[in-house]
């Protein structure tokens, strides 16, 4: 039933290739940042507290960008709060490792660090793409990346590298959360559309960096990389794992009841 | 309110001058001006005010408050028609911050930057030494890299003992 009603809402939809692409960026943040979010009066300290809310309020600044950007491209009127609150669970693009719930603070932790190298390696690359508006986005949301990376990798490097219990906790999140990273190194149709436009990175590159960046954390804390799955849930193409559903529910509750709402 | 008559680049002094006087919400101490975030300013021939400003992080949520600050501040100037336009690249970088904003964030309690952009990053560096604004040892920790601003980071004197804010590089 997903994967039926994500099919269409690609192929259905008559949105430049750029819409989608633009999109895909724009969700990863939005997600994540909402994830972060959830954390507000659970985190562990009152400092780390103040490190995921910082960290969602950068990823929600470029969420905003892109989303802005996108709504622009496609030029139907949406604005960067229509395209935040008023789409159906399939039109989100953002790979599921965005999705997944928060879990203990090492959960938190290695999602945030997965996605960060990620995210560095890609804004890296695109800082210098051939679309002006997206290169301009991506060297201003580089120098933030590089903040966030260098935050969760010392911290999982202070978990793995910690007590027995801080080290097995992350272990069993690397172990959890691997299988989701598959999904952010490949290449599908619009990847390489987008990409002999010269805007997309090649994905490939995009995988050397990143595993350069997270096999050294890994090795500072003293974790066992675990093996590579495939697995074919995507995200990116509007296939979701069940969570998005309620963060969706949260997220877009007040336009949907109160449509049009403004602060 | 009587609209300015507009007479080229003495306007534009003039314009510069409402905007030294327009204050970051968080840091009241420091202008628009010397935090690097006004990147240009221009008047036509009609008397249309153009305001470049650049953001300093993607998610601050100072950005807004500052375009309507720049926006009433002219308008109050007798600027009746002015258009506040993001600018996105370059980039903003503390580096652009003026050495009066350095001293006046010293002054305010607030650790300035103590590095240039352009030096250097690895993936895990270690920290610059900065100096504790109160007392000045050099005896500092850091406590958080993420402070009560996007832009400021928590730091802790094991001098003096008291904790400070540091405006981080970026």
């Amino acid at each position: 039933m997903n994967r039926h009603v994500s099919a269409l809402a690609l192929s259905d939809d008559s949105s430049s290739p750029l819409f989608h692409y633009v999109l895909r960026l724009a969700d990863i943040n939005l997600i994540l940042g909402q994830r972060l979010g959830e954390t507000i009066g659970h985190a562990p300290a009152l400092e780390e507290e103040l490190g995921f809310a910082n960290i969602a309020l950068d990823l929600m600044g470029q969420a905003r960008l892109l989303l802005t950007y996108a709504g622009e491209i496609e030029g139907k009127g949406r604005d960067e709060d229509d395209l935040a609150f008023l789409r159906d669970q399939g039109s989100y693009l953002n790979v599921v490792l965005a999705e997944q719930p928060n879990g203990d603070f090492a959960h938190t932790i290695v999602r945030q660090v997965l996605i960060d190298a990620w995210q560095r390696a890609t804004y890296e690359q695109l800082a210098s793409c051939s679309d002006k508006r997206l290169a301009d986005i991506a060297a201003k949301a580089l120098k933030e990346t590089e903040y966030h990376l260098r935050y969760s990798s010392n911290w999982l490097v202070r978990l793995g590298d910690g007590t027995t219990e801080s080290h097995e906790r992350a272990q069993r999140a690397l172990d959890t959360l691997w299988m989701y990273t598959g999904e952010l190194f490949e290449s599908d149709d619009l990847d390489r559309q987008m990409a002999s436009a010269g805007v997309a990175p090649d994905l490939a590159r995009i995988r050397e960096r990143w595993d350069s960046d997270v096999n050294s954390v890994l090795q500072a804390a003293t974790l066992a990389r675990p093996a590579d799955v495939v697995f074919s849930w995507h995200g990116k193409r509007g296939d979701h794992s069940e969570h998005l559903g309620r963060i969706l529910v949260e997220m877009q509750y007040m336009q949907r009841t109160y449509p049009g709402a403004k602060w | 309110m009587t609209p300015v008559a507009h007479s080229g680049s003495d306007v534009e002094q003039r314009i510069w001058e409402v905007l030294r006087c327009v204050s970051d919400p968080e840091i009241p101490i420091i202008s628009v001006v010397d935090l690097g975030i006004v990147r240009g300013v221009s008047i036509d021939a009609q008397g249309h005010v153009q305001v470049m400003l650049t953001p300093t992080y993607s998610g601050c949520p100072a950005t807004e408050v500052i375009r309507d600050s720049v926006s009433q501040a002219l308008c109050v100037a007798g600027f009746t028609d002015v258009e506040v336009v993001d600018v996105l690249a370059p980039a903003w970088t503390s580096d652009w911050l003026s050495s009066e904003g350095r001293s006046k964030l010293l002054e305010y309690g607030i650790a300035p930057p103590a590095e240039r952009v352009s030096s250097p990053r690895t993936l895990l560096r270690g920290n610059p030494v900065i100096h504790c604004p109160l007392c000045k040892s050099s005896d500092t920790g850091k406590v958080s890299e993420f402070g009560s601003t996007p832009c400021k980071a928590l730091y802790r004197c094991n001098s003096c003992l008291e904790p400070f804010d540091y405006f981080k590089c970026h």
